[in-house]
């Protein structure tokens, strides 16, 4: 990958006495699309509101393009904001509001006229130009709060959860879109989400944050397969964390490591372990259905739980042999279990 | 059947009324409407019809009639016009003070402040209101005159207050009326989302661009709801003149004069502020900042 574009060090934000951005280091490559992905609090729209200059950090610094940033303020930067809550100017039209950097800007009325009108275009609402925000849908808007940031032809585009407030089809459909124009005009895009689907989905790197600092930067499968906190191991997916006594039993070893549900194979109880195989024996305490996949929930005699997901590739009655309160053997390849570091 | 009990008998008015929409309406109207229509309406037309009656030089009489005399008066003698002229000019002055710091304060209340700071500002605006009117003239003479407290405080470094005089005037008035202002203004800033002023910033605005190309256009409704006070409250005044302006002669100073003397004048000025009122609600229509309203 190139070199940092988006470049944080030492960053540390306090609002009165909460510290809302520990000690953080981060590198954003140019052209890539990154994520900031964590649970509300962590930290990770702060530091999107610190890269824009909504904010200014406590201590540490920001540069973009080699460029310190750190004490310009939000107009003296080359990064345009996507906001939550799209945050279109309600009294004015589309068009103005598209408009409306390139007025900032002094762009001659003609030629931004225009760029705007392209921007509308490429977003395909350019019948609704003259409308006013309160007219269009929720997706219609977010679409124009895009095009609104985009027409800036900004270096670096900063998303605040994007697609939070829209329902789930025309989410993944904006999904698609958003990934589509990234590639197209070729930003660096800085994504925040909570929605680790929605992360893994578009993203070339994740960053998981968790109280305002970051647990792991890496590509969606190094993210979900190897994670390096336990953090990091629970909140993307579901996973089986084993530690202490039950990972001695299992690896002979007391390390942390987890298994994902997807790779854990369900056997009669009785069924020798190949070599390549690790395992556990329990009970089926639950299975639920969920269409696509079944469930099941089972408990070691230790009192361990750990969660298999069958994928329903036939009709249920064929497949669903293993019922609540079968005793089962819990089986996986050995190479698919990682060991979580930390 | 014989056993069965109603209420009719025991309560024959509501029972009469229930049946008679019309007259239970005019049971709950009757009061307000006369009101309005017998006292308020009719004490303004009663005004109006004045105006054109005219007084008798020699008896000093007024002798009803009709005559445009007194309307005319408003514009053919120079002293009369030149009031009207500086009582809209003080008044819009008055206004534009009043819009001056009302939008910087309501964005420090609405967006800046801590609770407490703002919760404070907001008792501070509305202290004045408590005081009665006669107080604030007599402080805010007391503060500005020859030897009072602006005039001390200012002399080392060698500036001097205004005097009793039109700056003065327009101040007093602002004083009295700010409130009116400052409060629908800062309650529309805090309706502004504060992801507005970040999208602004963001694509490239500074802050005196961001007040008048976001703050000004969605708070135009708060602005001329409280000008509407600040405007016509200092048409119609006399007493800020009569006691911070000197010399200074508003439209109320020659109907306070004339009350006596000429009622006919005096009636036919009053119409002057209401006039200047109306006019200026049909421009604020015109911009079709009412409809947001």
């Amino acid at each position: 990958m190139s070199q940092a574009f988006v470049s944080l060090r030492g960053v540390n934000k306090f609002f009165d006495d909460v510290h809302a951005v520990a000690n953080l280091d981060l590198d954003v490559h140019a052209g890539e699309f990154f994520s900031m992905l964590g649970p509300s609090g962590s930290g990770k729209t702060t530091v999107l509101r610190l890269i824009a200059g909504f904010e200014s950090a406590s201590s540490g610094t920001i540069s973009i393009e080699s460029q310190d940033v750190t004490d310009l303020a939000p107009f003296d930067r080359p990064v345009n904001t996507v906001f939550q809550d799209y945050a279109l100017f309600p009294h004015m039209s589309i068009q103005d509001n598209v408009e409306y950097g390139l007025r900032t800007r002094k762009v001659s009325k003609p030629v931004r006229a225009k760029q705007a009108l392209e921007a509308i275009d490429s977003v395909k609402l350019s019948h609704l130009s003259q409308r006013l925000p309160h007219q269009l849908s929720g997706g219609q808007r977010q679409r124009i709060a895009l095009a609104r940031a985009l027409v800036l032809r900004p270096k670096v585009l900063l998303l605040d959860e994007p697609l939070g407030a829209l329902d789930k089809q025309l989410r993944e459909e904006m999904q698609v879109e958003l990934k589509r124009i990234q590639r197209e005009a070729g930003i660096t895009f800085i994504f925040v989400t909570h929605d680790q689907e929605e992360a893994m989905r578009m993203s070339d790197r994740i960053a998981v944050f968790n109280e305002g600092s970051i647990e792991q930067i890496g590509t969606p499968q190094e993210v979900y397969e190897r994670p390096q906190t336990k953090f990091v191991a629970s909140f993307l997916g579901v996973s089986n964390i084993f530690s202490g006594q039950s990972a001695q039993e299992i690896f002979g070893a007391s390390t942390m490591v987890n298994v994902r549900p997807e790779r854990i194979k369900l056997v009669p109880a009785d069924t020798p372990l190949k070599g390549d195989e690790s395992g556990v024996v329990g009970t089926i305490i639950e299975a639920s259905y969920i269409g696509a996949t079944t469930i099941f929930l089972i408990q070691t005699q230790s009192g361990h739980r750990v969660v298999a997901t069958r994928i329903n590739e036939e009709l249920p009655d064929q497949i669903n042999r293993f019922r609540t309160g079968d005793r089962v053997g819990a089986v996986w390849k050995s190479d698919h279990s990682a060991v979580i570091p930390t | 059947m014989s056993t069965q009990t109603t209420n009719a008998g025991s309560r024959p008015i509501s029972a009469y009324l229930y049946k008679r929409a019309k007259l239970r309406l005019f049971g709950l109207i009757a009061l307000p409407m006369f009101w309005i229509v017998g006292v308020y309406i009719l004490s303004l037309f009663l005004l109006l019809i004045t105006a054109f009656w005219f007084v008798d030089p020699f008896t000093s009489k007024v002798i009803p009639g009709f005559t445009l005399d007194n309307f005319i008066s408003i514009f053919t003698v120079p002293a009369y016009l030149s009031t009207s002229i500086r009582t809209l000019l003080i008044a819009l002055a008055v206004t534009a003070v009043s819009v001056l710091f009302a939008v910087p304060l309501g964005i420090y209340m609405a967006k800046i402040a801590r609770p407490w700071v703002r919760n404070a500002l907001a008792v501070a605006i509305t202290l004045p209101l408590w005081a009665g009117y006669l107080v604030k003239i007599i402080a805010m003479r007391l503060v500005f005159t020859e030897e009072g407290f602006f005039n001390w405080a200012l002399a080392p470094i060698g500036i001097s207050g205004p005097t009793f005089s039109i700056p003065l005037v327009i101040l007093t008035l602002t004083y009295l009326w700010f409130p009116y202002m400052a409060l629908p203004v800062y309650t529309a800033i805090r309706q502004i989302p504060p992801n507005l002023f970040d999208a602004s910033s963001d694509m490239g605005a500074k802050g005196f661009t961001t007040i008048y190309r976001v703050v000004l256009p969605l708070i135009v409704p708060a602005i001329i709801a409280g000008s509407v006070f600040t405007f016509s409250l200092s048409l119609g005044d006399y007493l800020v003149a009569k006691f911070t302006g000197g010399s200074t002669q508003m439209i109320g100073s020659i109907i306070a004069s004339n009350i006596n003397l000429n009622p006919p004048v005096a009636a036919a000025f009053s119409m002057v502020p209401i006039a200047f009122v109306l006019i200026y609600l049909m421009v604020a229509r015109r911009t079709g900042s009412l409809e947001r309203m």
